[in-house]
């Protein structure tokens, strides 16, 4: 018996590097590497040669120059003499501050709308689709300059308020005035002022904060282990001893104390001079960017919500109803837990955009990070270049933050497969 | 990787038009059109009409800027520029010229590598308020709303000016000056704040402007004028003096009408070297020798310019003030032309 010969590789020729299948795909990514590789050192280098041409160079020196213009909305302390980096900082709060609201708005807000859209209510389900389909379809810039409008004309600017017999009288039992600025609300005061913690760089904390936030979380944290407790409880003997009253007393006790103690109490707006004075005024641009944002994102969200329901089998609320649950704690405990898993990735997505969109805020003359760094302090510095850069580099830092924490918490909630 | 060409992208987009102004001139005279950066709209100094065509006191200078150097004021392309956009459009070579009421600083003319051929109108930043506010100082403004455009000098001498008097005030960052006139007409700011040129401008387009005031502090100088990029000198040397010859004409009292008849018979030497009937001025800047003449055709002199747009005649019903001759004590002094 004779052996067939093995089959012997060919010798390496170059046209394998094309034709050969082991080798074509890894030579199509060194020619792409190679070619990307050539456009990004042409752009940076075009870029260094242009600079140098227009007699420009690259540095953040101007961060720390005096900054000169003022902000209307300030989370932390600040002038006009500061520097344009603690103005980027005080654009970068503002950012974050209508994000954060406009997520948690438009999170509820979409869930509500995508939950109605799927009612049995005929009339009601069209009123919802027809509010997503307007607010989806229009462009964001354009709802923030009509909502801005509508602020700006329907409401009276604070000297309505003045005179004996004004044309508009403050609401809430004299607590808070709407004007075409700002929503004037009661701010709270302390007879008992215990100081502040400062943080350095002129932000402090003051310590009644301080103490609420303590005693608001240790309540929480309280709870949780008396909800285990009891559940240890009733694991042993059957029987659960009653909580509520001791979980409502952890979790609102020391927080009244408190009240008491610093003397919290609400101080009223009142019209001084050109504008309302003592209490919170709160801008109508954030209002107004906050507003839009949730809206428009709230239509997205709730069209993923719709998906994400009805990607749940129609047996799984069946077998609910069978079970005897009410529709809501079928939708709360069934169909929500498990459609969650569908909806949670698309709406990362949705806080990013919402996140970035909220850089059209200076259309609502609200100044964001795009306003102060990326408008006022590179007008008036002309470092273009180095403002962008940097704005973009913490709109990518942000939005990585905010997936990795998303992602984190879909880990949490995914469907467990064991 | 990706960052990197993300990056690289955003600076070609801001630089790649940044290469080849050594010669601003061959490039406009081979495109035969001038690029004017003017404002997006503000009677009186650069707005267009129901039909399109632009007018005004900026306008003008461009169409004899354009005579000058094309022969024809109406090759010039008008690209409107917002406060925060103009410096930009002006160094990546978007415009030849920024004609957009900017004010002539110091970190402008050096930091942001500008350079500014003269000052077209001597101005400064004003408040207007509705007259039943009752305000008649900008001392009386502490704890006022007021509306500043963003990305302009006014926002930081506002700032200045409130904090050396020790006043308050909150600010309302706008965008434009259109978005400025429905804020302050709707009453949510108590004051609207810029170069008073601009506030007149503004006011002349309101429905009720005897209603409103400029007050009468003036709190800061604000030198508007004509800029080119830094670094081609004679592009600069062409606008200013396309500026000085403009004054320099109704120094002499040559205008629109009168200046077929003065190259034809004026025997002051001063006005012949400017229409150049005796020396070719024009030839040291790289134009012809009528240069002068045609930019004095295009629109008149700087006095008819000013009258014809801005001046008492207009519903702008700006005084010349600073912006008189300097026989009449104002600023306005053309350096000579010889």
């Amino acid at each position: 018996m004779t052996e067939a010969p093995l089959p012997v590789d060919p010798p390496f020729r170059i046209s394998m590097l094309v034709y050969d299948r082991r080798y074509r795909s890894m030579t199509f990514q060194v020619i792409v590497f190679i070619l990307v590789m050539a456009l990004c050192w042409w752009l940076i280098s075009n870029t260094i040669q242009n600079l140098a041409a227009l007699g420009k160079d690259f540095n953040f020196g101007f961060l720390f120059q005096r900054a000169g213009y003022d902000i209307s909305q300030r989370p932390i302390p600040y002038t006009s003499d500061d520097t344009h980096l603690r103005a980027t900082f005080v654009g970068l709060l503002n950012t974050l501050i209508v994000s954060v609201l406009g997520c948690v708005a438009a999170t509820i807000l979409g869930v509500a709308i995508g939950v109605a859209r799927l009612s049995k209510s005929w009339l009601f389900a069209r009123l919802m689709t027809v509010y997503v389909e307007i607010f989806r379809n229009i462009p964001l810039l354009l709802w923030i300059l009509i909502i801005y409008a509508i602020f700006t004309e329907v409401m009276p600017p604070p000297s309505a308020y003045r005179g004996d017999d004004p044309a508009w009288s403050m609401i809430l039992f004299d607590n808070v005035a709407l004007t075409n600025r700002y929503t004037a609300i009661p701010s709270l005061g302390m007879t008992n002022d215990p100081g502040s913690l400062d943080l350095g760089a002129r932000i402090t904390v003051n310590w009644a904060t301080i103490a609420f936030l303590v005693a608001i979380i240790g309540g929480w944290f309280l709870r949780d282990m008396i909800l285990k407790r009891a559940q240890a409880i009733q694991d042993r003997t059957g029987h659960r001893p009653t909580t509520w009253w001791i979980n409502l007393s952890v979790m609102t006790v020391p927080s009244l104390l408190l009240i008491w103690y610093f003397g919290l109490h609400l101080m009223s707006p009142e019209l001084k001079g050109f504008n309302f004075g003592g209490g919170l005024n709160v801008h109508n641009s954030l209002v107004v960017l906050w507003l839009a944002l949730t809206l428009y994102t709230g239509a997205f969200i709730a069209e993923i919500v719709r998906g994400g329901i009805l990607a749940i089998s129609h047996g799984q609320s069946e077998a609910a109803f069978a079970l005897g649950l009410p529709p809501n704690r079928t939708m709360n405990l069934v169909i929500l837990p498990q459609a969650l898993r569908v909806i949670i990735p698309p709406l990362i997505s949705q806080y990013l955009n919402l996140m970035k969109n909220s850089s059209l805020a200076i259309a609502a003359s609200y100044m964001d990070l795009r306003a102060t760094l990326g408008g006022t302090t590179l007008n008036q510095t002309g470092r273009e270049l180095e403002s962008m850069v940097l704005m973009m580099l913490i709109y990518l830092a942000l939005s990585l933050v905010i997936s990795a924490g998303m992602n984190m918490f879909n880990r949490r909630v995914r469907l467990k497969e064991r | 990787m990706k960052k990197t060409a993300f990056l690289g992208t955003i600076a070609v987009a801001g630089m790649a038009a940044g290469m080849g102004f050594a010669d601003t001139l061959s490039d406009v005279k081979a495109r035969g059109v001038l690029n004017c950066g003017v404002n997006t709209g503000l009677v009186g100094f650069a707005a267009p009409d129901a039909n399109g065509n632009w007018a005004g006191f900026d306008i003008d200078l461009c169409k004899a800027i354009a005579a000058a150097v094309l022969g024809d004021p109406s090759k010039v392309k008008y690209v409107p520029t917002t406060g925060q956009t103009r410096f930009t459009a002006l160094s990546s070579g978007e415009v030849d010229v920024l004609a957009r009421n900017s004010t002539w600083t110091f970190s402008r003319d050096t930091d942001l590598k500008l350079d500014f051929a003269g000052v077209n109108y001597y101005d400064g930043q004003g408040f207007m308020v509705p007259k039943d506010l009752g305000v008649t100082s900008v001392k009386e403004l502490s704890g006022a709303t007021i509306c500043i455009q963003t990305g302009t000098t006014t926002e930081l001498n506002l700032a200045d000016y409130f904090k050396a008097n020790g006043l308050e005030y909150q600010p309302v960052n706008i965008d434009s000056n259109a978005e400025g006139e429905q804020q302050y007409m709707a009453g949510a700011c108590d004051a609207y704040t810029t170069d008073i040129s601009g506030l007149a401008a503004t006011r002349a387009a309101f429905a009720d402007p005897e209603n409103h005031v400029i007050l009468p502090e003036v709190i800061s100088k604000e030198p508007l004028g004509p800029a080119v990029r830094h670094g081609d000198n004679n592009w600069g040397d062409i606008v200013r003096w396309t500026l000085n010859a403009l004054i320099a004409a109704e120094e002499y009292g040559v205008t629109s009408k009168n200046i077929e008849e003065l190259v034809k018979s004026s025997n002051n030497p001063e006005i012949q070297r400017l229409l150049g009937v005796t020396d070719n001025l024009g030839a040291m800047i790289g134009l012809d020798k009528d240069w002068a003449k045609r930019a004095i055709q295009a629109s008149g002199n700087y006095g008819e310019i000013f009258a014809a747009n801005i001046g008492e005649q207009t519903p702008i019903g700006l005084a010349r003030g600073l912006n008189a001759q300097w026989k009449e004590g104002g600023l306005l002094y053309a350096q000579p032309f010889r």
